[in-house]
């Protein structure tokens, strides 16, 4: 019933998403990259493709940071439009995409203030698509405590602080767990957000939204195997929408080491493949650098999150007449900046062996 | 007599103690010219030493900014935040010093403190390659340390070296010739003085002689006047005369001698 009523409002965003969507790189143009000698080859061999002359005006020579600030630029300008084009409910969705990265933005710009730096030279560090137009108030503040009552209420993300945090938290508290704390509550409400939607779009959220909150379960609690985290604080980061949730999540709460994540993660068959790799392309190679198991195994569950994550954002462009595609659009979007500064740092690096440890798209 | 020489009163003594000195500067040659090869040894070792060290420094650095990179794909951009939360110096390092015969080396030690400020960096995702990139460079850090302190090492050496080539140089080209020149100088002109003082005394006693000669001469003259004289007048008065003319002979005579 829905999908009668789709293109009246959000089927012109749809086409020029798909347009989008097909310029993708593909993987016989990843190809040509790869061959490339220096950054300057590189360069032309973007702009043969929808990248055009993005970077035509950069004087030599190109440093990678470059070429991914002005990808992503590329990217910013491909939003813009569809969010300036957007009506609800699109545009709501569109906002909570950009969420994610205002909750980067606003820890960057929390830590300045906790290290009573000046905070508008962070403005400039701060992810274009994460920008609000009251984000530059927040370096008005000196302190925390006028950050959290006069500041942030302002933000988007005030019902994520005014849940999670207290204006105390943000002094006690490290800096990676506020960062964990909001993002948890940003993927509960997303996920509760495309409920409201319903239909075939929370259908391809919430298999997204679901990886990506057990990805960051299993990655925090990889992550805080030896560190002063306690157990009861890395419980507390854990996002309750995933599909290891309830059982899944209180286990790796409790868990020391990665065997137990490995059985953890057991009970979900789509990630019953990642450990099993993870763990023959570890031994495989075990003559690098990841002596140490427990890393390389999760260096490699890395790579296989990114694939994944890859894998279930294709698969929302498989149904039409839903907002999901504008979602996973923007990841795939980021992946391959990703993959194109790897490449290119390989090339800047001269490190031909590992060119190939990106994630092809299409 | 060629050469410089010191400026020096040709004694006895001077000969004496320039022979001592000259003795002192080839013991001090003989033991610089061995600390000169000792260090060489050391500097080739360090040479050798250092060369090594660039070429993995070249690697390990190599794979450092390449950890840095997996960082950034896995992560994003975490410089600001881990710049932030670094409160303590978790890599430092400790001077100590090294003696190579004489000379004072500084070298350096890494001293790592276990823990950091920023291990719930990459808490939701990369974290590994996060703890991956820190030990990769601080094993590149450690490589610096080791170069930086062979490079002082070297450095030092090296100035050292020059300094101890200097000297051996100095003592073997300068200070030896110019004090066997001093020396030769010294027994040259005591063998001058010798003659010379020879000659004198051959001279003063041939003057001598001569003087003799012409008193005798003299003294025979006045006897014959004086006997003429006698023959002449009464004895007693010639005996007077005899007496007054003698002392006055002598005093001429000792006049003559005072002017040597």
């Amino acid at each position: 019933m829905e999908g009668l009523f789709f293109n009246v409002s959000a089927g012109f965003l749809e086409g020029i998403l798909r347009g989008y969507k097909a310029g993708l790189l593909t993987q016989a143009q990843y190809a040509t990259l790869t061959q490339c000698e220096t950054l300057e080859d590189f360069r032309m061999q973007l702009s043969a493709t929808d990248y055009g002359n993005f970077l035509a005006n950069e004087p030599l020579p190109i440093s990678t940071s470059k070429i991914s600030d002005k990808a992503t630029q590329v990217m910013v300008d491909q939003f813009h439009y569809l969010r300036s084009n957007a009506v609800a409910p699109l545009d709501k969705f569109l906002d909570y995409i950009t969420y994610a990265y205002m909750i980067d933005n606003v820890i960057l710009l929390i830590t300045g203030t906790l290290h009573e730096r000046d905070t508008h030279e962070l403005l400039e560090r701060c992810h274009p698509l994460g920008v609000f137009d009251t984000m530059p108030a927040l370096c008005v503040a000196t302190n925390v405590e006028e950050l959290y009552q006069s500041v942030l209420v302002e933000t988007p993300l005030a019902p994520y602080f005014r849940e999670c945090l207290s204006a105390s938290d943000l002094d006690d508290l490290n800096i990676e767990i506020i960062r964990n704390t909001l993002y948890k509550a940003y993927l509960e409400d997303f996920d509760n957000f495309c409920q409201s939607i319903g239909g075939p779009t929370y259908d391809a959220m919430h298999r997204i939204l679901a990886f990506e909150a057990d990805r960051r379960t299993i990655n925090i609690t990889i992550n805080s195997f030896g560190t002063d985290l306690s157990k009861e604080q890395r419980a507390r980061l854990f996002p309750t929408i995933g599909n290891l949730f309830p059982a899944g999540n209180n286990l790796l709460a409790k868990a020391d080491e990665i065997e137990q994540v490995r059985a953890v993660c057991d009970y979900v068959a789509e990630y019953r493949h990642f450990f099993d790799a993870a763990a023959s392309s570890a031994s495989r190679g075990n003559g690098g650098a990841g002596d140490d198991p427990t890393s390389a195994i999760a260096a490699t569950l890395e790579d296989r999150f990114f694939a994944t994550e890859v894998h279930l954002n294709k698969l929302s462009f498989l149904q039409q007449f839903q907002y999901s595609i504008f979602f996973s659009y923007f990841k795939l979007k980021e992946q391959e900046i990703r993959s194109l500064t790897w490449i290119a740092e390989c090339i800047a690096q001269d490190a031909r062996d590992r060119i190939q440890d990106f994630i092809t798209i299409f | 007599m060629s050469g410089p020489r010191e400026a020096i009163f040709p004694t006895r003594m001077a000969l004496t103690n320039t022979k001592l000195r000259l003795k002192g500067a080839q013991t001090g040659h003989s033991l610089l010219a061995k600390k000169r090869d000792a260090l060489m040894t050391r500097f080739r070792a360090i040479l050798r030493k250092v060369d090594e060290a660039k070429r993995k420094m070249g690697r390990v650095m190599q794979l450092a900014s390449f950890s840095l990179a997996e960082v950034t794909y896995a992560t994003g951009d975490i410089a600001y935040l881990v710049q932030e939360q670094a409160k303590n110096a978790s890599f430092r390092v400790k001077a100590a010093q090294e003696n190579v015969s004489g000379v004072v080396l500084p070298t350096f030690e890494v001293d790592r403190v276990a823990g950091s400020d920023f291990n719930l960096t990459g808490l939701g995702r990369g974290g590994q390659q996060v703890i991956k990139s820190k030990e990769v460079y601080a094993k590149a850090l450690e490589t610096l340390v080791e170069l930086a302190s062979l490079q002082t090492a070297f450095m030092i050496l090296d100035e050292v070296i020059r300094a101890t080539n200097r000297r051996v140089n100095a003592i073997e080209h300068v200070v030896i010739p110019r004090l066997e020149n001093t020396i030769k100088f010294i027994i040259s002109e005591l063998d001058e003085m010798d003659r010379e003082e020879f000659y004198r005394l051959k001279k003063v006693q041939g003057k001598k002689k001569r003087d003799a000669e012409a008193a005798e001469a003299l003294k025979k003259k006045l006897a014959i006047e004086a006997g003429e004289a006698a023959e002449e007048s009464a004895k007693p008065v010639s005996v007077l005369v005899d007496e007054e003319v003698g002392p006055g002979d002598l005093l001429a005579t000792k006049d003559e001698d005072v002017i040597f």
